[in-house]
């Protein structure tokens, strides 16, 4: 046989293989690049407002880490998450359900930045932060994706101590421990969540409701969601106040605080009160996104006052704590 | 001798090479990266040591 025969033998074998056709693009896209940044950030965060020092080299590795560990997460995610995301016009042109990396691809991708990651914070900084990085890959992948996203209305509120944790290993990768002030950053993105997702929930429905994920507004009608995201909203308002009642942040934070969270109830009430019509649907809207501006504006007000307090205190650019 | 091995499209081959390209500049910044962590733990054991 001529090499020119075979290869032409061997193109039906070709055809029938549907991997390797996703670009360097496709595989940034399965990091959910756009949590990652939140994800980051509030990492981030917690690293500069833990007491002592760490080096800037070390604090670098520990974000990238986190990132990459959360960008795993989101692989995993998409990998097993393809049938839904099919469904979805949110998610249907996502890699995976747009057939440009296989199933098996993006797991093998999400598994190796998973154990990369977790390996590579545990030898550069410290065994806590890779233990809590472990743990919180495994509950968004396991206990949130495959449990909890497909089986009960709660899903989001279990599920949201996931994207909680960042600040939280941030944290332990300075001090290598947990402390009150790092739960209190916990709580802010845990209390969070809920109001968040369900106000997007609100406005896209008919999407969960096709692909069967039991949302709130699917299973207990919108009604029933609108009182969720009120109840929420009224305790997430002092939970964000929090950090300055413990002393981890000043009165600056503290009024801004303030005057956030009673923008955010303020949105969740004109969501209660505006029941049907294309009304109802841009209070949602409006909500969602005041929502992603209000984590956004506390985490960078946490971290101005710190980087303020540090310059003042001539310790900005030292790391020794 | 079996003739079932997997041949790649232009447009596979081209994706492959792209992503053997990022593999690369990943695979060399984790060098960086690992040369630079061991650096910035010995000076910060040495720091130790030097009370």
């Amino acid at each position: 046989m001529s090499l020119v025969e075979r290869h032409d033998s061997t193109t039906a074998a070709a055809a029938a293989w549907d991997g390797g056709t996703g670009s360097v693009g496709d595989y940034f896209a399965l990091l959910k690049p756009r949590v990652m940044s939140l994800v980051i950030f509030t990492a981030l965060v917690g690293i500069v407002l833990a007491p002592g020092g760490l080096h800037p080299v070390l604090a670098g590795t520990a974000l990238l880490c986190i990132a990459i560990g959360a960008g795993a997460s989101g692989a995993l995610n998409m990998w097993y998450d393809a049938d839904i995301d099919r469904v979805m016009t949110r998610t249907a042109k996502r890699p995976v359900p747009a057939g440009r990396v296989t199933g098996d691809e993006a797991f093998a991708f999400g598994m190796t930045l998973a154990c990369g990651s977790v390996l590579m914070i545990g030898l550069a900084v410290n065994l806590l932060a890779a233990g809590l990085l472990a743990f919180t890959i495994f509950f968004y992948v396991v206990v949130y994706t495959m449990w909890l996203k497909r089986s009960t209305p709660q899903n989001i509120v279990i599920g949201g101590a996931a994207g909680a944790l960042p600040p939280v290993i941030g944290w332990a990768a300075v001090t290598g421990s947990v402390s009150l002030e790092s739960i209190v950053l916990f709580l802010i993105i845990f209390m969070w969540t809920p109001p968040h997702f369900w106000a997007l929930a609100l406005f896209k429905s008919a999407d969960y409701e096709a692909a069967g994920v039991p949302m709130l507004p699917v299973v207990r009608g919108a009604q029933s969601t609108r009182n969720h995201i009120l109840v929420y909203s009224l305790l997430l308002a002092p939970v964000g106040l929090t950090p300055t009642l413990i002393g981890l942040a000043g009165p600056v934070y503290g009024v801004a605080a303030m005057a956030l969270g009673a923008v955010f109830v303020w949105l969740a009430v004109d969501v209660w009160r505006r029941r049907e019509g294309p009304l109802a649907t841009r209070a949602a809207v409006r909500l969602f996104l005041f929502s992603i501006f209000y984590l956004f504006a506390l985490f960078a007000l946490l971290l101005a006052e710190r980087l303020v307090t540090l310059a003042f205190s001539g310790a900005l650019f030292g790391w020794g704590g | 001798m079996s003739d079932d091995r997997i041949v790649l499209s232009p447009e596979q081959k081209k994706r492959r090479r792209t992503r053997s390209i990022a593999i690369a500049v990943v695979l060399a910044a984790l060098v960086v990266l690992f040369y630079a962590v061991t650096i910035a733990k010995m000076s910060v054991n040495l720091e130790g040591v030097g009370g």
